[in-house]
């Protein structure tokens, strides 16, 4: 398997051009944010920190060249995180359903 | 045998206090550790005698109904964050990892001693609050009361509980990266001790649930002194978070707390029956499914809390397939002991002591993630047994038979078998009488953290704390044995068992690198004798 | 078990991957290469970030599930941040990160003088987004935007919630900044003394680590608590 310190370094313009990607992701987020979408309002503003996300950690962390394993480990907490959202949410999601006065 | 040690141990060299508490080396650090733990410990014990004496009449004589909220409190903020998630990781594990996989050291050893100092710092914190009269709210901290209502001095030890958790983190982090990156030549994930795919499943859960915990006592913290109040119903949030967030760290803290007894009683299993493990393969995949599915199953501690029963209902069913992999691990010891060569030594006393209490520990736990009878059972004496025989007939035993296992390698000196046979009795003894009536309180209705019960309950309090002093003096004779061996005991040979493991190929106790050549590893884990004859190692 | 007599780097030995035996200066001895102690290192680094991400993750729960509850409390709140200087933040953060990068990559590449400029940048801009941030706080204790007490009674029920969330979100955020600001000073006395090399530059690229780390928080939230409620109009 690859080793973390076996790659090319990347160039500087390579960090540049995320840089830039960063800034207009930045600035598309802020006006999508000004316009009222309905319910997409929040998948789309996540969708673009997910993308800025995956720049930051894929580029400028350089998990792209990483181990499997580190791959792995960056990816699990993400996971983790939405075992706890995913689990506890299906608590206050059905709260409502039965029916019971002031339940 | 010889006295004077020339042994280069790495108990006699760097010599004095200095290179002692800046010391880099794990096994001196698991040392660091044995005391501060098995301080604590006492200090939990002196608690829980205090609980069991107010216990022994039906009205509260003893003490205030105050003093008794804070005695039990402080007993389970001691006991969970101070002995039994720490205990077996930060001992036997520093100690054992490195050598189990064949490396001269964890992966951070600068790391490991921070660990150590946080343990100490929140501690001592703790301590101080102990000292100014200690909490009331339980160690569970459940809001309202703990953010609102007490006026114990619940920050300062929600700060001691959250320095404590780093420490945990630390340890966790330390042995993910050492499994992974610091192996000896031949030894692959198939080849390593148990014990340390255990231990790896335990630091998983350490890494990822321990934050939780550590957020969620912040925020009762800033809702505490800067009025952030993030549960607070009277601006409409909701307590029940709280115990959501709670306990998504606190019941796989459960599991960290009996991963590694687990994996101390694999160790032991195959050493004492002589025989490769039945199912190698079966028992370290349960090691790593308790570790994912212990994630997966915390609402049952919220089955009464006005949780939606539909998330009940999965949470139940969870909880029952979260005993499966416990129960393969049961059924593989037995297999293992069946036909085995089998030898009746201290460490063997303990195994089976852990493997009967085990069990009833974890069948009571169906009982209990059932939720119709939850309902009954909730907050009652029937909970307390229930997870003081998984903690103490399960943890704690198998922590003292992987101490008497492993002590002749880490201290260099045996000590005395009779005598360790006798305490390992009157532990289980004493145990079965302090814990055994207690699940029978709980049927009969009589609920958890209440210092006054019905006259009629009062036999089985009674049987009970009759219990828990058979059960101290057991731990206490453990001690004072341990304790003379240090300075009295016979000087310890490479490999006093005849067990298989890289640990039993270097000398009692090891050099400070461990080895004094690297180790190359070319058999399979447990290799004894297929036959199951005792094999002779020099 | 094995005879642990023999001196394993043959055939049996570690992994290609991780680099053949080295005697370096800055390799710690319980290492057999420099490989397997930067991967070691990077690998160690993303662990504590797992840590970290469960950590915010707890706060980020109590978010989701009042916002659940309250979403038009949570919207109006949302649109009494100041949005201009939220953006500015972020944009002070991505530039940050890239000035961070660039120091990483200074010293893969041996500049000393790339690293000290860039690492003073990084540390320059961090200050800024705290500044800012000073700023920001102020503002709210003006508006009455604190929970407690003087919260404004105009805002409904649940608000005070979201307040709280902001100020422990931003606050713990903010000091995780502080602390990213202090290990980068240390960053930079090393990196002037020339401890960075091309063969050892560990410490700067998982300081690096981190701070990216903490720059993915803000991008999360700042669309989740500054822009919720931009295009509220009070409805």
């Amino acid at each position: 398997m690859s080793s973390d310190h076996q790659h090319p370094i990347p160039s500087v313009g390579t960090y540049v051009a995320v840089w830039v990607a960063l800034v207009f992701f930045t600035l598309l987020t802020v006006f999508a944010a000004s316009k009222d979408f309905g319910s997409l309002n929040t998948p789309i503003a996540l969708a673009i920190a997910v993308t800025k996300g995956s720049l930051v950690v894929l580029i400028f962390m350089g998990v792209r060249h990483n181990t499997p394993l580190t791959k792995l480990v960056a990816v699990s907490g993400f996971v983790w995180i939405m075992i706890l959202f995913g689990i506890g949410m299906s608590d206050y999601a059905t709260r409502s359903w039965i029916g019971v006065a002031g339940r | 045998m010889t006295t004077a040690p020339d042994r280069h141990s790495y108990l006699d060299a760097p010599y004095g206090l200095k290179a002692w508490l800046l010391t880099k080396d794990h096994k001196r650090i698991a040392m660091l550790y044995l005391i501060s733990i098995t301080a604590f410990f006492a200090l939990g014990g002196i608690f829980a005698a205090g609980i069991r004496l107010e216990l022994l009449t039906p009205k509260g004589d003893v003490w205030t109904a105050d003093t008794y909220n804070k005695l039990f409190s402080m007993h389970g903020v001691i006991m969970v964050f101070f002995f039994l998630v720490p205990s077996i990781p930060a001992t036997l594990g520093n100690f054992l990892m490195p050598i189990m996989v064949g490396a001269k050291d964890l992966a951070f050893p600068r790391i490991n001693l921070i660990s150590w100092y946080l343990y100490i710092i929140g501690g001592a914190i703790v301590v101080t609050v102990l000292a100014m009269g200690g909490i009331d709210t339980g160690w569970t901290f459940y809001t309202p009361y703990s953010a609102i209502g007490s006026n114990t001095h619940v920050t300062l030890a929600i700060v001691g509980v959250f320095v404590a958790g780093f420490s945990s983190i630390l340890t966790g982090f330390n042995f993910i990266v050492t499994v992974h990156r610091m192996r000896a030549p031949g030894m692959t994930w198939f080849r390593l001790p148990l014990f340390v795919w255990s231990m790896y499943a335990t630091s998983i859960q350490m890494i990822l649930g321990t934050p939780v915990v550590a957020i969620t006592l912040a925020l009762v913290a800033a809702e505490r002194s800067l009025g952030l109040g993030i549960f607070d119903p009277k601006l409409g949030g909701d307590p029940v978070l709280f115990q959501h967030l709670f306990w998504f760290y606190s019941h796989p803290a459960v599991y960290i707390m009996i991963l590694p007894s687990m994996g101390v009683i694999s160790e032991l299993v195959a050493a004492m029956a002589r025989k490769q493990i039945f199912g190698y393969g079966f028992v370290a995949g349960s090691s790593i499914a308790i570790g994912v599915l212990g994630f997966l199953v915390w609402g049952h501690h919220l089955f009464v809390s006005s949780q939606s029963i539909y998330a009940g209902m999965v949470f139940s069913i969870i909880t029952m397939l979260v005993a499966v992999p416990s129960a393969v691990k049961v059924f593989n010891w037995t297999a293992t002991f069946y036909k085995g060569s089998i030898s009746w030594e201290s460490p063997t006393y303990y195994t089976i002591g852990f493997m009967g209490l085990f069990l009833i520990g974890g069948l009571t736990g169906l009982f209990l993630a059932t939720m119709g009878l939850d309902i009954h059972l909730h907050d009652t004496y029937f909970v307390v047994a229930h997870f003081h025989f998984i903690m103490v007939g399960g943890a704690v035993m198998a922590f003292l038979g992987g101490l008497h296992f492993w002590w002749p390698k880490m201290t260099g000196r045996m000590y005395n078998e009779p005598l360790a046979k006798t305490a390992a009795v009157l532990v289980f003894v004493g145990f079965n009488l302090t814990f055994g009536p207690q699940f029978i309180l709980g049927y009969l209705g009589m609920p958890r953290r209440y210092y006054s019960y019905p006259e009629e309950l009062q036999l089985w309090n009674v049987l009970s704390t009759a219990g828990a002093s058979i059960l101290g003096v057991g731990y206490l004779l453990a001690f004072t044995y341990l304790v003379y061996s240090l300075f009295y005991g016979e000087l310890a040979p490479a490999n006093p068992w005849g067990a298989k493991g890289l640990e039993w190929q270097t000398s009692s106790p090891p050099p400070t690198f461990n080895f004094d050549e690297d180790p190359v590893v070319n058999e399979p884990a447990y290799d004894y004798n297929p036959s199951g004859r005792e094999v002779h190692v020099g | 078990m094995a005879n642990p007599s023999v001196h394993g780097h043959g055939p049996d030995g570690p992994p290609a991957s991780l680099g053949p035996a080295t005697h370096h200066p800055r390799q710690q001895h319980h290492f057999y290469s420099m490989g397997q102690q930067l991967e070691a290192s990077i690998l160690g680094m993303w662990v504590f970030l797992v840590t970290e991400v469960m950590f915010f993750g707890g706060m980020f729960m109590a978010y989701i599930v009042y916002r659940n509850m309250y979403p038009i409390a949570f919207e109006a709140s949302s649109h009494e941040l100041n949005v201009t200087m939220g953006a500015a933040n972020t944009l002070v953060l991505i530039c940050s990160s890239l000035t961070m990068v660039l120091a990483v990559r200074s010293a893969q590449v041996g500049s000393r003088m790339g690293q000290i400029v860039n690492l003073i940048l990084t540390i320059l801009l961090g200050s800024t987004f705290l500044v800012i941030k000073y700023f920001e706080y102020a503002a709210k204790f003006e508006h009455h935007l604190v929970p407690g007490p003087n919260f404004t009674p105009e805002l409904p029920m649940g608000s005070q919630l979201y307040f709280s969330l902001y100020f422990c979100l931003t606050g713990i955020h903010a000091l995780h900044m502080v602390i990213g600001i202090g290990i980068m000073l240390v960053m930079l006395y090393w990196a002037i003394k020339g401890r960075f090399t091309p063969d050892y530059y560990n410490p700067i690229e998982i300081s690096g680590l981190y701070w990216h780390f903490v720059d993915i928080v803000w991008i999360f939230l700042f669309p989740l608590l500054y822009l919720l409620g931009y295009h509220f109009n009070g409805v």
